[in-house]
């Protein structure tokens, strides 16, 4: 038996490539300044524009957390968040975490626990980590768990929440 | 910046050119330009094709295998440095380059990293290869004192005379690459490792804190494009159409490239390609595979449970007397599901088509498979395929036996000669084309006598067969090597046992799996022997030891049972499990105590897991899969099924496909028991014994027994 499927609704969409208007964004303290469409996610403008590929994509959905970047003190999940609205916006990615990529507290205590396995979603770990521990310099097990959404195959969670630890201490 | 050309001459050395470029480049996300043309190369100043040895007294140890964050490119560096005595603090790893292997006759041997073998399966070749290297070193310096080799020693990278003169292993490597490679090879016992058995820093983890480690979907190229797929949502149906028109004006749209069973859009920018297919009018020759569904193949298993001719895996004594002999008879049914692997990274692979040769860049857990996937797509000359490694965001068996994302990458490259195309799935097509962990279901039939001793023992095992799709020449007799694993090797020295395995196979794509068949059968057995222990009015431990006759069984079973303090009474409100299971050439056992409210909010508050595997070469990374392989027990336990309907996966992202959270998981104990007589596994082993110990304590904190994975679906969840 055959039968056919059709998929979806057409809509045009890309309507902002006619070079009018410029998206500024400013991204580890940097001004660029990007022609793409509005509604494209931060993410995408990013890993493809700016070339900045320390945010993964991994569901596109904000369910995975993969994606997280700071923004304005605010961990965003930045797969479904249109760069017109990341506009003027202090934009913080896990390669502006520290000034040497080393020296966050979080990274100290990443290392000095070996928490990474496969590594593809620590850069989300750390960007939600680091909001978490700004917000609550010694969150408890409670604020942790809640603040701590990101999904991990790999299963490093167990370390993640001893650096965390680690970290709010050391600060 | 060129890519220092795989294409070597037979040449064997040319010293201005080291072999760090071939893929050390590349892990660093240099963007750089394929060079076409083909230099002359070399295979750089190698002592032994596993290490090389610069003047600035860098040691470069090659890597076959592939790092999906277990620990295997320090592992297996720490093999080398051990016999070689050299300075760890110069130590460095690459890839091994999947082109020079290919010229070379293979002569790195398996790049697979599946099944737990990296470090058990290389350890015997590298460590001599880190010995030979040494004993040539020693030879060179040797000539150049004028001393006999007996009287040198070496010691962190430093060769020794008896008339205390000094030379390191940088100043001499070049004269010790001319020595012959001995092959009188004696290698250091336990007690004299000073390297392996320790945990020095990973080499992958600094960048993997900062976002410097580049994977395959990071890696660029100048003018890379980028490509989304839709592959024919019901498994099996063709592209009957697509309408170009609607899209093919938009934004960045470079190319929309159509094959057999999918359809993908190649952009400037990876989302533009994805939001344009998700506008591309589409459509599929579906075949009868529409009708099938989870209930269907629920029915379908049943045939096999049904069988009363099932092939044989395993018989010993005669079942048909015990039953008939048997005070009681217990029996039951253990269901499990599709599971999909769901890598961080969805599958991903990048390629460079012109008519000289082939690049595909790759977090691949086999590159040979890689390039001759490949090769075989295009039909070009495996030795003009040029795959190019990175460490992999996730792989779990996924990359491994099937390449279906290679074959998509190299035909999309081919439709743009010249430009370089990644093509990335979306978390959706990972989600409904992955390689799913098999559904099956186990009926278990046990005899005890009057008391309560086990006389007999029958198994039907009825699944899909991963073997079938990959390998069927490893099926014999119908029984499937790797699905009957755990019943077929089944420890318990019950006299009177059967094993029969009734392959049931549907349309659904199924696939290796961390732990593979060693996550429903352990679900099934040792939630039997538990069945049968409560029948038996018996202690789970205690009726375990009665049927374990092999002492590494024991051992960790003993080693569980004496953490969690057995003999013991819990605290109040808290119950316990036990299980035991040998895997992938270790032994392993899980504790687990735990509560489980009247809402049926399970709170873990104790996991124990022991693992014997012979050696340990660097023990944080075995406590770090043991920390994983409890997360992926419990995810699979509670969480994880992949459900089927007309004809299709029904989930399709982490919305609905749910896995475990970092507020779900628990303190984990980890007990490393090395005996030091074997090589066993390490990631997989563990996740075995863990999954039925929880669902033992369950049953005795809640009278419920669970049978089907998973769990979710019996009301139960983690307490958060």
């Amino acid at each position: 038996m055959v039968c056919s499927l059709v998929r979806g609704d057409l809509k045009q969409v890309f309507s902002n490539k006619n070079g009018e208007k410029m998206v500024v964004l400013n991204v580890n303290g940097k001004k660029h300044r990007l022609d793409v469409e509005p509604e494209m996610p931060l993410l995408w403008a990013l890993r493809d524009e700016l070339k900045l590929t320390g945010t993964k994509y991994s569901c596109g959905v904000a369910a995975c957390g993969a994606c997280t970047v700071k923004i304005n003190g605010n961990a965003v999940r930045s797969c479904v968040f249109p760069v017109s609205a990341a506009e003027k916006q202090e934009i913080t990615t896990i390669e502006g975490l520290s000034a040497d990529g080393k020296s966050h507290p979080l990274q100290k205590a990443w290392v000095k626990l070996q928490v990474p396995q496969c590594g593809y979603c620590q850069s989300g770990m750390l960007m939600t980590a680091a909001v978490l521990l700004e917000k609550s310099s010694n969150p408890s097990d409670q604020e942790i768990n809640q603040a701590m959404q990101n999904i991990c195959r790999c299963g490093t969670y167990v370390r993640v929440k001893k650096a965390i630890r680690m970290a709010s201490e050391e600060a | 910046m060129k890519i220092k050309n795989s294409n070597f001459s037979q040449k064997r050395r040319n010293f201005l050119v080291t072999s760090a470029g071939v893929s050390g480049a590349f892990v660093l996300g240099v963007t750089f330009k394929p060079d076409l043309t083909v230099a002359a190369n070399n295979y750089g100043p190698e002592l032994t094709h596993w290490i090389l040895i610069d003047a600035d007294e860098t040691v470069t140890v090659r890597i076959a295998r592939t790092e999906l964050g277990q620990g295997t490119f320090t592992g297996l560096a720490q093999l080398v440095a051990e016999e070689l005595e050299c300075d760890w603090r110069n130590v460095k790893s690459e890839y091994a380059d999947v082109n020079m292997h290919i010229h070379r006759d293979r002569i790195f041997k398996s790049m697979s990293t599946g099944g737990s073998r990296g470090i058990r399966d290389s350890q015997d070749y590298i460590r001599k290869a880190g010995a030979a290297a040494r004993i040539m070193l020693i030879r060179a310096a040797a000539k150049r004192w004028n001393v006999p080799e007996s009287e040198c020693t070496t010691q962190n990278g430093v060769i020794s005379n008896s008339l205390g003169k000094t030379i390191t292993y940088g100043q001499i490597a070049l004269s010790a690459c001319e020595e012959s490679i001995p092959t009188d090879i004696s290698l250091k016992p336990v007690s004299g490792w000073t390297i392996m058995g320790t945990s020095p820093a990973r080499f992958d983890i600094p960048e993997k804190t900062n976002g410097q480690q580049i994977y395959a979907s990071d890696f660029l190229l100048p003018g890379m494009l980028h490509a989304s797929i839709l592959q024919c949502p019901v498994w099996g149906g063709t592209l009957k159409s697509v309408d170009e028109t609607k899209i093919s004006s938009l934004a960045g749209i470079k190319k929309i490239v159509k094959d057999q069973a999918w359809v993908a859009v190649i952009a400037d920018n990876w989302w533009r390609a994805n939001e344009a297919l998700k506008l591309l009018p589409v459509s599929w020759n579906i075949t009868d595979n529409q009708n099938v569904s989870s209930e269907s193949i629920s029915k379908l298993l049943r045939t096999g449970i049904n069988d009363e001719s099932s092939p044989v895996a395993r018989e010993n004594g005669n079942i048909k007397d015990a039953f008939q002999n048997a005070a009681q008879i217990v029996d039951a049914e253990y269901s499990s599901g599709y599971l999909n692997h769901a890598t961080m990274e969805p599958q991903t692979t990048a390629a460079l088509f012109t008519t000289e040769r082939l690049d595909v860049w790759s977090g691949t857990q086999n590159g040979e498979s890689t390039a001759a996937a490949a090769a075989e797509t295009v039909g070009i000359d495996l030795k003009k395929v040029f795959v190019h490694k990175f460490h992999a965001g996730g792989g779990f068996g996924r990359r491994v036996a099937h390449q279906d994302f290679t074959k998509q990458a190299v035909k999309i490259a081919r439709s743009l000669p010249g430009t370089p195309v990644r093509l990335q799935w979306s978390r959706e097509e990972d989600m409904r084309h992955g390689k799913y962990r098999p559904v099956s279901l186990v009926k278990l039939k046990g005899a005890l006598d009057r008391e309560g001793n086990w006389l007999g023992w029958h198994v039907r095992q009825a699944d899909q067969s991963i073997m079938i799709t990959v390998r069927p020449s490893a099926i014999k007799d119908g029984v499937d090597p790797v699905n009957t694993r755990c019943f077929k090797d089944n420890p318990y020295t019950v006299s009177n046992y059967r094993n029969e395995y009734a392959m049931r196979n549907t349309h659904v794509p199924p696939g290796f799996w961390r732990a593979v068949a060693h996550t429903n059968n352990p679900f099934a057995r040792e939630g039997f022997i538990d069945e049968l222990a409560h029948a038996a009015k018996k202690d789970p431990y205690l009726f375990r030891r009665q049927y374990l006759q092999g002492t590494k069984d024991l051992d960790v079973l003993d080693a569980v049972a004496a953490a969690i303090n057995w003999e013991q009474k819990p605290k109040a409100g808290f119950e316990r499990g036990i299980a035991v299971v040998d895997a992938y050439g270790s032994y392993t056992a899980s504790a687990v105590e735990l509560s489980v409210d009247k809402d049926k909010k399970i709170d873990i508050r104790r996991v124990v897991v022991a693992i014997n595997c012979g050696n340990v070469v660097h023990p944080d990374s075995v406590r770090g899969q043991i920390e994983g392989g409890v997360v992926w027990a419990l995810s699979s336990l509670m969480h994880e099924e992949i459900n089927i309907k007309d004809g299709k996966a029904v989930e399709s992202n982490f919305t609905d496909y749910k896995v475990l959270k970092l507020a779900e998981t628990p303190e984990v104990e980890a007990i490393v028991m090395p005996s030091g007589d074997f090589w066993g596994g390490v990631g997989e082993p563990p996740i075995s014994s863990i999954i039925p110990a929880v669902a033992n304590a369950i049953f005795q904190a809640t009278g419920e027994r669970v049978r089907q994975m998973p769990i979710s679906k019996l009301g139960f969840s983690f307490r958060t």
